[in-house]
């Protein structure tokens, strides 16, 4: 099994992984490093909104929610071989 | 003179600090805002001892930088006030991210005591917590608690009163930032010692750091003390970014936060925290969450709930808000008989009683949205509504939230925008707040409605229920898309960043859900409820005076007396003068006076168009009085479907009632706003009704 780098808009509900890097600046990056996510945190998927907008996630003991656009800032490492 | 201690409770949203603060202070408790801004400022008082504790319910923040309203206020009263002692809550079972906020408190140089709140919860899952260590770690006192039932609360308050009164030394807790900051920190750190730069308020590292880290506030500060100093550490400041952003590809405040969390994660996977799995382990929360935020059951359920909140702050409410006004009914009916007729009489009954009654018909109303929203906000669910409404309403600019003040404020008919722009706290952006409460108003309220069932059943008999499932729907329209309009122009600015904690599903406390009620209950009375009283007598007088000279009034009957009153008062003419611009929508000056008294509360449509088609106000049989008045509009030739059309639909968009912009005030800390909903929804409502009306004419 290889690693590979996605975004994670492209995660699947239930799926690991661990923050390989945020592009986030200004309010954003500083919202997103305020609920604790950083690079080499693992997060879980937990689901999608009924309408795939916005994502719910596991991490660090406790469940947050953004947006795919917001996501999209947030570059995650899986498991698994490139496709 | 006992000694007062003052305690300021700091903590995450959603990690119990409002539970604690309730179960320490009760309901002795004061809420006010900060000056000049919307953030709420909660004090108590307790008694122990023979020493009076003081405790300050800061705004919960996941951070202290300065860039929201909560953040700053809560790091200026630390820094401005002095609190004897700071009590960090924090929720033990998601350690790692509260103690984020711990140690940023711990750089600021403040005494703290750790609450770990929650440990019934830490338990279940298994897990436990070294808290010697810990507490050793990070060299502060740390008392176990539940806030909810009260444990560990005798240990919290001793933990308080001793830290308070043996400070600590003045060892600055410090961490490494990496070798990239480190070096430069220490550097500004000296500078800022020998130039004694703030230092009177703020530990010097502190301040390196905020130089660093480009902190608005503190280089503001830092500027007016020594321009050329404040130059100095941001040009140093810009050398370490230069470098950071070469090397790392990144900048030097997201170094600080990622080794700020490093700290933390190193700290407790240092033996401070073990967990065994738990048999069957898959959390509550996580099972619920299938449920309700399933793609098909959880939109069915979150309607079933959202009609249920409607329903049960309407018809509840229904019967004390008939009490009420029978109260005050009854009052009116008592002056009558003490004072004589007159213009005191009038005064007094009319006016006073008349705007006393107003404010606390909605106090029932209030109450139980207040109530439900609380047992939503409190539960977890509110955070899950915003989830899944989320991609619907930021099209328009809105948030997830802004569902609740549309239902509240009439989005199923019938509701009332006095508690819909109220329940619009539980939105923290305040663009989206704005448009939020800016478009409330538009919804079909309570009051709204007899004006549409009178018209209705004049007009459109047959088609009663076609014509109310139209104008809801035209009504969300309408705030949908004035709130686009609102977002893409004066409300301009990118949607502010979504992230939100998906709380896990708790049972609410009935004291915290009481105490929560009835504070903001109180403020609405003490703050909106002056405002309605002075205003609606401020209507009175305008629909009263002057009075028309004898000889006029001479020969006519009572009711010919009321309505050449009417037209001779102030209101009266201002009817007539709008008939310059309101003939372009088709309104007379008695239907502009209706509306104008309308203003007060729309309920007064009805009663001021009757006065002004001369119909005798009969007392207590409104039935009678609407079919009378019924008649009279068909009567008038005038009045054709189609002006009956746009008559509606001017009364859902036009100027709120006077309540209304009185809460709009309150809520939004100043009556810019509120003169802005008047001016701003009343031109919305003519340009519309005006289009309407031209372009039925036509066809």
């Amino acid at each position: 099994m290889g690693k590979r780098i996605i975004l994670m808009r492209h995660m699947a509900e239930g799926q690991k992984g661990i923050i390989h890097s945020i592009k986030a600046t200004g309010e954003l990056g500083r919202r997103v490093r305020d609920m604790g996510l950083t690079p080499g945190t693992p997060i879980e998927i937990q689901g999608r909104a009924p309408l795939k907008d916005p994502v719910a996630i596991k991490v660090r003991d406790f469940r947050l929610t953004l947006r795919n656009n917001e996501a999209d800032y947030i570059e995650v490492e899986v498991e698994g071989n490139d496709s | 003179m006992s000694q007062e201690l003052v305690v300021a409770l700091a903590g995450n949203p959603n990690c119990g600090k409002s539970t604690l603060f309730n179960e320490l202070t009760g309901g002795r408790q004061h809420v006010s805002n900060y000056p000049g801004i919307t953030v709420e400022r909660k004090e108590g008082f307790f008694n122990f001892n023979g020493l009076r504790l003081k405790i300050v319910d800061l705004p919960g923040t996941y951070s202290l930088t300065a860039y929201s309203l909560e953040e700053l206020v809560a790091r200026d009263f630390i820094v401005d006030e002095k609190p004897h002692v700071v009590v960090n809550i924090v929720d033990a079972t998601s350690l790692e991210r509260h103690l984020y906020l711990t140690v940023q408190l711990l750089e600021l140089g403040v005494p703290v005591v750790l609450a770990l709140n929650m440990m019934d919860m830490v338990e279940q899952r298994g897990m436990s917590i070294d808290k010697e260590k810990l507490s050793k770690r990070l060299g502060i006192p740390i008392v176990p608690m539940v806030a909810r039932s009260g444990k560990g609360k005798e240990e919290l308050i001793r933990t308080i009163i001793q830290t308070a009164q043996n400070p600590r030394n003045n060892n600055i807790f410090t961490i490494s930032y990496g070798p990239d900051v480190d070096h430069f920190l220490h550097e500004m750190e000296k500078l800022i010692d020998e130039k004694k730069f703030l230092t009177d308020k703020y530990p010097s590292r502190w301040i390196a750091l905020k130089y660093l880290e480009e902190d608005q506030q503190i280089m503001e500060k830092g500027d007016a003390v020594s321009k050329e100093f404040s130059d100095y550490l941001k040009s140093m400041a810009g050398k370490v970014a230069d470098h950071i952003s070469k090397t790392l590809e990144t900048y030097p405040e997201a170094v600080i936060a990622d080794y700020r969390y490093g700290f933390i994660t190193a700290l407790l996977k240092d033996g401070i925290i073990q967990r065994q799995s738990v048999p069957g382990g898959r959390e509550l929360t996580d099972v619920l969450d299938r449920i309700l935020t399933n793609r098909l059951l959880g939109p069915i359920i979150m309607i079933l709930i959202l009609y249920l909140v409607y329903t049960v702050t309407f018809t509840y409410s229904e019967l004390p808000v008939e009490w009420v006004n029978k109260l005050f009914e009854w009052l009116a009916k008592a002056v009558n008989k003490v004072l004589p007729e007159g213009p005191l009489q009038s005064l007094i009954v009319d006016g006073i009683i008349g705007g006393v009654g107003n404010v606390f018909s909605f106090v029932p109303l209030i109450m139980l949205m207040f109530f439900c929203i609380a047992v939503l906000e409190d539960t977890g669910y509110l955070a899950r509504v915003a989830y899944m409404l989320d991609r619907i309403f930021r099209v328009f600019g809105l948030h997830g939230n802004s569902v609740m003040a549309f239902i509240i404020g009439g989005g199923i008919a019938g509701g009332c925008a006095v508690p819909g722009v109220m329940a619009t706290r539980t939105l923290r952006s305040s663009k989206e707040r704005l448009a939020t409460i800016l478009t409330t108003p538009f919804m079909n309220c309570g009051a709204k409605l007899p004006v549409y069932a009178m018209i209705i059943a004049t007009f459109f008999e047959t088609q009663r229920a076609q014509i109310m499932v139209v104008l809801t729907l035209f009504s969300w329209l309408i705030a949908l898309v004035v709130a686009w309009i609102l977002r893409s122009t004066i409300l301009k600015g990118p949607p502010t960043p979504f992230l939100l904690e998906l709380p896990v599903y708790r049972l609410p406390t009935l004291k915290g859900l009481i105490i929560h009620t009835w504070e903001r209950t109180w403020q609405y009375i003490k703050k909106a409820g002056t405002i309605i009283v002075a205003i609606t007598v401020l209507l009175w007088a305008l629909m009263s005076y002057p009075k028309p000279p004898e000889e006029m009034i001479k020969n006519a009957g009572p009711e010919d007396k009321n309505r050449i009153e009417l037209e001779y008062s102030v209101a009266g003419r201002i009817g007539k003068g709008l008939t310059l611009v309101s003939h372009l929508c088709g309104f007379d000056w008695k239907i502009n006076v209706a509306l104008f008294g309308g203003f007060a509360a729309k309920e007064v449509i009805l009663s001021t168009l009757g006065t002004a088609y001369a119909l005798g106000s009969e007392d207590g049989n409104e039935e009678a009085a609407n079919t009378s008045l019924s008649q009279r509009i068909k009567d008038d030739p005038q009045w054709t479907p189609l002006l009956a059309w746009v008559f509606m639909i001017f009364i859902m968009i036009y100027a709120p009632c006077i309540a209304t912009l009185a809460v709009i005030a309150k809520e939004t800390g100043g009556v810019k706003w509120s003169l802005f909903a008047l001016v701003f929804n009343t031109l919305v409502a003519f340009t519309i009704a005006t289009i309407i009306y031209q372009v039925g004419r036509i066809i």
